[in-house]
């Protein structure tokens, strides 16, 4: 699967350019900061690498091949939360699977236990807290062993404590083998869990570089200021 | 015979429990109760896949079944009668002027009704979850029951516009059924034909007992759906 190489990427629906030659690599560990501005394409290169949305240019290869049947996963900032219990919820990752439906919901339960959700597998997932869904979100993932997890600002809008609980679980997962790449804002967030940081303006990779080397010497004036919290609208844009 | 005395006369039927208002109460719930839950098995399914599914023609399907919602109950009865009519397709059944020829017409009358709003219902959930599902690559048809599972409380509505329709026509099963006296008489075509008589008591009885069953029906429904939203958000 891995190295994942995108090569002059492009993606301009109805004209408008969001991706915009995006040149990258990534290797088979680890976990990459995906950070930017608002509106500087960051979702849009996690969708472009789950699959969701074709590049209009340039190409994405898998290990030099196509991209593999299995084993890239992505949690959304609002992920899916059917009518049904946090059980239901989690065990649904494996449905695609052809696991069947007891062994689905033991090994629902065993990974519930490990996102500290047991308590709640018998309440209705849409009763969780924002914090608690992306847990239940994140585990639906795990269950299914990816290769490759996408996170798109997984802790948005939760409090310290959910965030931390959050980390925690990422960090988990990456020890299990997972390589991740993440979208945030978060720049304390970026410090405590990247190795790596991609930096996205106006829909192009400005810097891909480690993550200590990325907050002491940023290579970009844009990336300077984003980091100062100094970036003007007007180059966010 | 005076308003009042009318529907003195009806209320003493339905409290004496008049065995002709019982049977004819009797098969209407059964005709019509079969014609929903086969309805439901078929309209609920393909209106999720008129919801989801992108190929050739789901277009048309979602007009043809938006068209047929309100196709006029007596046409369907004409159509359904020429099928099962000894020199239609299906004449070597013997099915016409029976039980089972009123569950067939009722059902191709409630199918379109309950798949037009499955499928209204199901493409909401669908625009919401459709990314989601498809990063955890799930399939057509695990979309497809994904989705009917989590919409089941609000296709509820979608069963009770067919239980209701169901119910309430009477020019599909008066052809199909022919309102035989002890055989295919159901409370619509009982009505009818009662008023039509004169026998006013037992028309307003059954009308009564159509109106209370639809009612309670739906006030169960209310609570069910109710409960489960509390329960399941």
């Amino acid at each position: 699967m891995f190295p994942v190489t995108l090569s002059g990427v492009r993606f301009q629906p109805n004209g408008r350019t969001v991706l915009d030659g995006v040149d990258l690599e990534l290797g088979d560990e680890g976990i990459t900061l995906v950070m930017g501005p608002n509106g500087a394409g960051k979702s849009v290169l996690l969708r472009t690498l789950c699959g969701l949305i074709e590049p209009s240019a340039g190409s994405l290869t898998w290990a030099g091949g196509a991209r593999p049947e299995r084993g890239v996963m992505m949690v959304f900032q609002h992920p899916m939360m059917i009518r049904a219990t946090v059980l239901e919820n989690v065990a649904l990752g494996l449905k695609p699977l052809g696991v069947p439906g007891a062994e689905r919901r033991r090994r629902a339960a065993d990974i519930l236990e490990r996102v500290a959700l047991a308590d709640r597998a018998q309440d209705s997932a849409r009763h969780l807290s924002g914090g608690e869904q992306q847990r239940l979100a994140l585990a639906r993932a795990w269950l299914t062993k990816p290769r490759l997890l996408l996170l798109d600002e997984p802790t948005a809008a939760l409090d310290p404590s959910a965030t931390a609980e959050v980390e925690r679980i990422i960090r988990e997962i990456r020890t299990d083998g997972t390589r991740i790449v993440m979208t945030t804002h978060n720049l304390g967030q970026a410090t405590r869990l990247g190795d790596d940081v991609i930096f996205i303006s106006h829909g192009r990779v400005r810097e891909h570089t480690p993550v200590q080397r990325f907050f002491a010497r940023p290579a970009s004036e844009e990336a300077r200021l984003f980091i100062q919290g100094e970036l003007p609208w007007r180059m966010a844009l | 015979m005076s308003f009042a005395a009318t529907f003195s006369e009806a209320f003493s039927l339905i409290a004496s429990l008049d065995g002709r208002v019982a049977e004819i109460v009797l098969l209407s719930i059964q005709v019509s109760g079969s014609a929903v839950v086969i309805g439901t098995f078929i309209g609920l399914p393909l209106g999720a896949v008129l919801a989801i599914g992108r190929w050739p023609g789901q277009q048309v399907g979602t007009v043809l079944v938006n068209a047929l919602m309100g196709a006029p109950a007596v046409v369907i009865g004409v159509v359904v009668y020429l099928l099962l009519s000894r020199s239609g397709p299906f004449g070597h059944f013997g099915l016409l002027f029976s039980p089972t020829a009123m569950v067939i017409a009722q059902t191709v009358l409630v199918i379109p009704l309950m798949a037009a709003i499955a499928r209204q219902v199901v493409e909401d959930a669908w625009q919401r979850y459709a990314e989601e599902l498809q990063v955890m690559r799930f399939n057509w048809w695990h979309s497809l029951t994904t989705l009917l599972y989590d919409c089941r409380h609000s296709l509820l509505v979608a069963v009770l516009a067919g239980l209701g329709r169901a119910m309430s026509e009477v020019g599909a099963v008066m052809i199909v059924g022919g309102n035989i006296d002890g055989v295919t008489r159901v409370m619509t075509t009982a009505i009818a034909l009662e008023t039509s008589k004169g026998d006013l008591p037992l028309s307003i009885a059954l009308g009564l007992v159509l109106i209370s069953v639809i009612l309670i029906l739906n006030v169960v429904a209310h609570l069910m759906r109710a409960w489960a939203m509390k329960r399941y958000g």
